[in-house]
């Protein structure tokens, strides 16, 4: 099985300075915001690749890189074997282009409210001055809407319906790779089962490679063949679901497994998790975790461990597999 | 003993050039003090509507048009506003979803708890300095009192919400309205606000009505659950049976397509269509074309009360228990 996205010691770094004057005349440092760090990982074709994390763990940015939408600082971004920044050949990009689509969070705010449904769902192909007669049509069943909704307009349609809409639009082109940025976060429970069906089902029968971006384990836990945990924008524990649900080897994923709210867990009393993700901007030195880590020692504060190879997945802790869970099932 | 809050036959009613649009449709139920009832639903299904017609937020034209709101015996719903200041902040206290456009950005933390605390008890300025770095310190702030001089913007998200419940919390109220308190936070930090927010329940004895749609949140913080849909109540009971044995087939699907329900299984079970609109409710139960149970009675008859036909679920078909465990 061929690898559709290799991403390799992938960093990108912001700058958050103010702007030069009032560093001048505050004579204030310039502020850099390191948002990923030295990221890899694989997505072998037909595969669903999950990124979790809380905020400002560099998840979304991660999703941008892939897609081309930031550069990265250093490493590289493989789609197909080929780096879009460093091929000269336009048909090239512009095939490997067409093989990227994206789903957004929002379902409000990523259609345009002016155009019709068909114009929406067309525009990908379009753009590339593809045939489109019927596509809008074809598609809207194929998401489970009718071929009538075409000529109406976002505003007509529920927060499920428009997600629909977006996966209708990330098919046109027929993509190999869907980027899915937090693609149900904003949808209510029952509905959220609709779209996740929805994307299974068009995962099998278009072959589709998923890299998806969340924030909630439990979704994750449903979609992904394997799951990449981020923290501070450091890869720090990959692998397959149930065996990351039911022995995690990072002590993060750990307590994100153990607070995260459980349908079964009645009045459960578990000391919640402590501290915060510290400031991306001045991290902690050695590993990052290690100020809210139950398993920190000496060497954690001075070392980062390095992703390494453990069990059937990779973890970035000097301590690996020593962790617990609080309310093991 | 009295409840600290009753709601009979609650009614909120919008009228719209297009007719009236009736967004909380007789609602009844009450919550004793040191009880959290958590209230769930998608979203559009009156959740938020009841709690701010609790504490008279509703904004115009929307007003309450039937039934009583009762805090601790004593009927509030048809309070003028100067009366209905004197209730809120002092005996209902009020924690939202975003925590930082329920803060002052312009007064420190400390001179929005101090202006509260004046405001709601008679206590001199030192008093309530003191008071208001014992709330900080109470909710989990570090540090309370070199705290006190920071403005909202130098707090994390976790932390402003903590500050928003010390706010809800210093003047001593018995009862707690919190709009989805954690949806904005992080998992962690999530967990850590729903264990503060059942400590302080249980510590002071406080009933506590919690807004979400997380069922995850609510099945470890609530001790009963209030389920909405269309502006009706669903089915209420205690936790373990609403999660566990749902009378109602809208509770049922809800639990079902919750993915942690489901894990393992290949597909996740979904409820057909969506919330209808308000202006476009369906006659008889408004659950009835989503509902895998339906029969003609549900397609004429209007869905029964909480009690009639069930007592735990408004529905003329509730699941048995053996049912909805196979």
């Amino acid at each position: 099985m061929s690898n559709i996205v290799s991403v390799k010691n992938l960093t990108r770094v912001f700058d958050v300075s103010k702007p030069w004057l009032n560093r001048l005349i505050e004579r204030l440092p310039k502020r850099m915001l390191t948002a990923v760090s030295d990221v890899s990982f694989d997505i072998p074709e037909r595969t669903t690749y999950a990124l979790v994390g809380e905020s400002g763990s560099g998840k979304s940015t991660i999703g941008k890189m892939v897609v081309d939408l930031l550069t990265p600082s250093e490493g590289s971004v493989e789609i197909e074997g080929i780096n879009l920044r460093e091929t000269r050949d336009a048909a090239t990009i512009d095939r490997i282009r067409s093989d990227i689509q994206m789903i957004f969070q929002d379902p409000f705010a990523s259609l345009n409210p002016r155009w019709r449904v068909r114009d929406i769902i067309t525009e990908p192909v379009a753009a590339r001055g593809g045939k489109t007669d019927g596509l809008a049509e074809k598609l809207l069943e194929q998401v489970g809407l009718s071929a009538e909704d075409a000529v109406k307009y976002p505003h007509q349609f529920s927060g499920g319906q428009r997600q629909r809409l977006c996966v209708a639009r990330a098919l046109a082109s027929e993509p190999k790779l869907i980027v899915c940025d937090e693609p149900t976060s904003a949808l209510d429970v029952s509905v959220q089962a609709q779209v996740l069906n929805l994307m299974s089902d068009l995962k099998d029968e278009h072959g589709l490679t998923y890299l998806f971006i969340s924030h909630d384990l439990t979704v994750v836990r449903h979609m992904a063949d394997t799951i990449g945990v981020l923290y501070l924008g450091r890869l720090v524990e990959e692998a397959a679901p149930d065996d990351l649900f039911t022995r995690p080897a990072h002590p993060y994923t750990a307590m994100l497994i153990d607070a995260a709210p459980r349908l079964d867990a009645f009045g459960r009393e578990v000391e919640p998790p402590e501290g915060e993700i510290p400031d991306p901007i001045d991290p902690p030195k050695g590993c990052a975790f290690h100020p809210r880590c139950p398993l920190a020692t000496d060497v954690c504060k001075v070392d980062r461990p390095a992703l390494e190879r453990h069990g059937l997945g990779r973890v970035a802790c000097h301590h690996a597999g020593q962790i617990r869970l609080k309310g093991a099932a | 003993m009295t409840p600290v809050l009753e709601l009979r036959d609650l009614t909120v009613d919008i009228p719209t050039r297009h007719g009236t649009l009736r967004p909380v449709d007789a609602v009844s139920w009450s919550i004793d003090a040191g009880e959290i009832l958590g209230v769930v639903g998608e979203s559009g299904a009156g959740k938020s509507m009841t709690g701010n017609a609790v504490i008279g937020l509703l904004d115009s034209p929307a007003h309450i048009s039937g039934g009583e709101v009762l805090l601790e015996g004593e009927r509030i719903d048809h309070y003028t506003l100067p009366q209905m200041r004197r209730i809120r902040g002092k005996r209902i206290g009020m924690v939202f979803q975003d925590p930082l456009t329920s803060l002052n950005p312009l007064l420190t933390v400390g001179e929005q708890l101090e202006e509260t605390i004046l405001r709601h008890l008679d206590v001199s300025n030192a008093e309530a300095r003191k008071r208001a770095i014992q709330g900080l310190d109470e909710v989990g702030i570090p540090s309370a009192k070199n705290r006190m001089d920071a403005y909202p913007h130098e707090f994390s998200g976790g932390m402003r919400q903590r500050v928003v419940i010390a706010l809800a919390l210093c003047a001593e109220p018995t009862l707690l309205i919190a709009d989805e308190p954690t949806t904005a936070l992080d998992v962690s930090v999530q967990a850590q606000i729903t264990a503060l927010l059942k400590r302080l329940c249980r510590e002071r004895g406080m009933a506590a009505m919690l807004v979400t749609h997380d069922m995850g949140v609510i099945a470890e913080t609530a001790d009963r659950v209030a389920v909405m849909y269309a502006g009706r109540l669903a089915e209420i009971g205690p936790v373990s049976q609403i999660v566990g044995q749902p009378r109602h087939p809208y509770t049922d699907g809800l639990m079902a397509s919750t993915p942690a329900a489901s894990a393992g299984q290949a597909r996740l079970r979904q409820i057909p269509g969506a919330m209808p609109r308000l202006g476009r409710l369906p006659t008889g139960c408004a659950f009835h074309p989503r509902c895998p149970k339906a029969e003609d009675k549900c397609r004429v008859d209007p869905g029964p009360k909480v009690g009639e036909a069930d007592d735990r679920a408004a529905c003329w078909f509730p699941i048995e228990a053996k049912e909805s465990a196979a």
